[in-house]
């Protein structure tokens, strides 16, 4: 092999390795179960919300379709998943999460055609639309959905038959982390392989990647249709461990407040929505506890001011902050490490 | 079914006024004004306290409701929007989405979450009867308004000076500002006169639509509806895709009222599918 | 069998006609330059052949089989790759993340979401190849928007080149190079492969007169004159063309 293809073996093997900075934040996730037992609800929240984060960042960090609409396969498969529990059509909530993950992404695939054609305006008009319309829907079959009182007498039997849910949220919030560390892993592999490669250039010309043999629209319609289940299972896993689903799952705030999220936490490196996830989580207690009547009017006052301050600008800072962060962490982490091989003979 | 029709006419009319101003304006500044409800539900408050509490005449408090979402329309715009103008399309979404979530809280903070009414005077109140065919006087009305409107606007548009700049500026912006056209100027009047107008519908629409702090979110799909089918390059285009989408509408709830407002959104989806640039769009180089 | 066939090729833009029934033949290992006026239609020419445009008649064949009516990334899998006349590239991808997603797409490994990229050594190889040929090594771990004028150009020759493509449409390859950089680029083209046909869309006659065997003169949409270069540029008609002068009749 020639130089030039040795170091670019090299590097391609390099590139997918997990940063120790990735590793601490796994094991600081998983930790949180015993560091924070009082706090289990509200950390299932915010993993759910994470994963759902993670859906919309795989087509809006990566393949560049803005939506708002994900909140439809949320909802899709929150009602999904609730009423196969209801009327005992699966018993076992693991089974009723990947099939409601499926039906979420059956949703995505027809509808993903539509998002194919037009503009941006186009695409977020009927990403829109059709998440309203399905929360009509909701509405006006109160006769299956319970309509504004939501969906009752839902009852989440034990996981793979062995672990009940209990109220201090316990199992729920175990259950959400693993579902939420499954599916990152699978948006990891997608992101670092040739298909993820291919999101990416398409997103920022789709005229050359036609014309080196990408078939847009198919890869498209394919990570639409991922993004759509993952969106589904988030859902599905709020549903599982609140024993609850109502209206507000296909609201435009859901679909609003996520991209909040992930303006937040940055797009297009996969821990934006994860991140974001939390801060958002932790701002929406604090400024609760304040006011907890009008959230929305903050919510509403924090995107206005986002977007007047500049979301380029505010992505330069939380990129800045992630920088020096992940500086700092490599050198706090990285020290032991050369202390070890120092000591070694190379 | 004469009286769903001339329902859904006056439905569509009143849509029409309501969402004329956002299709201007998307025209126009090419901005996404999701907000556009909120002037609507604006001017609906205020027509409930000038003529419920304050017991002004209505066609007063009509005027007064125009008048005063003109004018916030018009502050906000050189205030708030202008910054927002260049922006990409998701960043003027969330910013007008941002001002819903504002207005709604806001208003719910005010006014309370509970649905008002406006007073409706004696003269307007019941029905004709013509040919069999019940009419209510109410929405005689609106018809007879939004009518004038319509055929003013046009007159506007296509007659007057101001008329012709602002189709030059929504044709090309850059030329017409080389032109030596006060684009500025036009935005801010367009924009004022659009949300007066939508403040004005909002008032005139409390009777039928229902106004309580969540009008804006009900409502905002409607016009958007409105907007994709009808296209952004003329008055006619949302007129009639006005008119179509209030038949529709009324027809659909009273014959399959389980599916009513489904109807719609179907309809929105299969014209995005066949025209994804709207029913009446110009093949725009844009 | 020549390469590439049209027949009585024709664009319509409403009632402007940008390609008037063009029917020409380029054969196997042919270096055919496409010249003429600026507003010819060269480019709509290209983006006829190359399925970005649809044709209003006519017809192309590739290799004997019609592709009139197959999308851009399938022409692409026949075997036929473009450049652009202004850059498209992949702005926030490093080259040789580019050269290696067209290297990933060509072999059909572009689908495979669970493999991670690089590791098969073939796919290596084969970016190496292509970076080193390209002059591109020690610029290919910088994101391509921060790559000098130079190399992006020869950077959207490779990534076109990178698909292996026994036809090769390069638009005006040229345009835009300061001269510091035009030999580099001159000579990566004049080293492209043998059995690689070429049609070379040029306004720089010293590249068109010692690169190409065949020269097609386009005017209004249509074919003037066609010929080897010696015969071209003796043509009066066509120096009458590029000059502006009245035409004899």
């Amino acid at each position: 092999m020639s130089p030039v293809a040795g170091e670019i073996s090299s590097y391609l093997g390099r590139r997918a390795r997990w940063s120790p900075l990735e590793i601490a934040f796994w094991l600081f996730a998983f930790a949180t179960i015993w560091l924070f037992p009082g706090k289990h609800l509200i950390l299932t929240e915010t993993a759910i919300l994470a994963l759902f984060a993670l859906s919309l960042d795989l087509i809006l960090g990566y393949a560049g379709i803005i939506s708002l609409g994900q909140a439809a396969f949320f909802g899709l498969a929150g009602y999904f998943s609730g009423s196969v529990a209801k009327y005992g059509l699966i018993n076992e909530p693991v089974l009723a999460l990947i099939a409601s993950g499926l039906v979420a992404a059956a949703l995505g695939f027809i509808t993903s055609f539509l998002v194919l054609r037009g503009s941006d305006l186009t695409r977020l008009m009927v990403t829109l639309g059709v998440a309203l319309m399905l929360g009509e829907i909701a509405n006006r079959f109160s006769n299956i959905t319970g309509g504004a009182d939501g969906l009752q007498g839902v009852n989440i039997g034990p996981i793979l038959g062995l672990f009940r849910f209990d109220i201090f949220g316990h199992t729920g919030y175990i259950y959400s982390l693993i579902v939420l560390f499954i599916c990152f892993l699978i948006a990891r592999r997608i992101v670092y392989s040739p298909f993820g490669l291919s999101l990416r250039a398409l997103k920022g010309n789709p005229l050359r990647a036609a014309a080196i043999g990408i078939p847009v629209n198919r890869r498209l319609v394919a990570i639409y249709t991922v993004s759509a289940g993952m969106a589904g299972m988030a859902g599905a896993l709020l549903t599982q461990t609140t024993a609850f689903c109502s209206l507000d799952v296909l609201s435009l705030e859901r679909s609003a407040d996520l991209l909040l999220v992930l303006i937040i936490g940055g797009t297009g490196y996969l821990y934006g929505g994860l991140i974001g996830a939390v801060i958002y989580k932790f701002l929406q207690d604090w400024i609760a506890s304040l006011t907890p009547q009008y959230w929305q009017f903050w919510i509403g006052f924090v995107l206005v001011a986002i977007v007047l301050v500049g979301r380029e600008r505010v992505e330069e800072w939380t990129a800045a902050m992630r920088a020096w962060i992940v500086g700092r962490g490599a050198r706090l982490i990285a020290r032991p490490v050369r202390l070890r091989a120092s000591s070694e003979q190379r | 079914m004469l009286t769903i029709l001339f329902d859904g006419v006056a439905y569509g009319m009143l849509l029409f006024v309501l969402a004329c101003g956002l299709s201007v304006t998307l025209g126009l500044m090419n901005f996404i004004n999701l907000a556009h409800g909120a002037f609507a539900m604006a001017g609906g408050y205020c027509t409930v306290v000038l003529v419920n509490w304050l017991h002004l005449p209505f066609a007063l408090g009509l005027a007064l409701a125009f008048l005063l979402t003109a004018a916030l329309g018009a502050l906000l715009e050189r205030t708030l929007y202008v910054q927002v103008y260049r922006r990409s399309h998701l960043d003027q979404v969330l910013f007008s989405i941002g001002l819903v979530f504002m207005s709604v809280a806001a208003v719910d903070y005010l006014m309370g979450s509970s649905q008002q009414f406006v007073v409706i005077p004696e003269a307007l109140q019941g029905q004709f009867i013509v040919f069999g065919v019940g009419m209510s006087k109410y929405r005689l009305l609106i018809i007879l308004i939004c009518g004038l409107l319509t055929v003013g606007l046009q007159l506007i548009v296509a007659k007057t000076r101001f008329g012709s700049r602002l189709r030059a500026a929504v044709d090309d912006q850059r030329v017409a500002r080389g032109l030596g056209i006060n684009v500025g100027a036009v935005f801010a009047l367009t924009f004022a006169f659009g949300s007066g107008l939508a403040g004005l519908g909002g008032a005139l629409g409390a009777e039928i639509l229902g106004l309580d702090p969540s009008f804006p979110l009900k409502y905002m799909i409607y016009f958007l509806i409105v907007v994709t089918v009808g296209g952004t390059s003329s008055i006619t285009g949302p007129f009639i895709a006005s008119i179509l989408l209030g038949v529709a509408d009324v027809a659909g709830k009273y014959y399959v009222p389980k599916l009513g407002a489904f109807v719609i959104y179907a309809f929105m989806i299969l014209v995005l599918i066949w025209r994804p640039q709207g029913l009446f769009a110009r093949t725009t180089s844009r | 069998m020549p390469v590439l066939e049209t027949i009585r090729l024709e664009k319509r833009f409403g009632g402007l006609i940008a390609t008037n029934g063009v029917s020409m033949t380029i054969d196997k290992g042919a270096r055919h330059a496409l010249i003429g006026p600026n507003g010819a239609g060269k480019t709509t020419l290209i983006n006829l052949l190359t399925g970005v445009l649809r044709p209003t008649a006519g017809s192309i064949i590739l290799d004997g089989r019609n592709i009139t009516a197959l999308p851009p990334h399938q022409r692409v899998r026949r075997g036929m790759a473009r450049t652009f006349q202004i850059n498209q590239l992949f702005l926030d991808l490093t080259p040789l993340e580019t050269i290696g997603l067209a290297v990933s797409e060509r072999l059909g490994l572009g689908s495979d979401w669970w493999r991670l990229v690089g590791t098969r050594n073939e796919v290596t190889r084969e970016i190496a190849d292509t970076v080193e040929r390209f002059r591109l090594a020690d610029v290919m771990h910088k994101r391509t928007a921060t790559l000098p004028y130079g190399k992006q150009r020869l950077l959207e020759i490779a990534l076109a080149f990178a698909c292996q493509p026994h036809l090769l449409l390069l638009d005006e390859p040229a345009a835009g190079v300061p001269e510091a950089e035009r030999q580099e680029l001159l000579a990566t083209i004049a080293a492209l492969p043998a059995n690689v046909t070429v049609l070379l869309i040029e306004h720089d006659m010293d590249l068109v007169f010692s690169f190409a065997d065949r020269i097609s003169v386009l005017v209004n949409g249509g074919l003037f004159v066609e010929g080897k270069p010696e015969e071209v540029a003796r043509d009066e008609r066509v120096k009458a063309v590029y000059l502006g002068e009245e035409l004899d009749a």
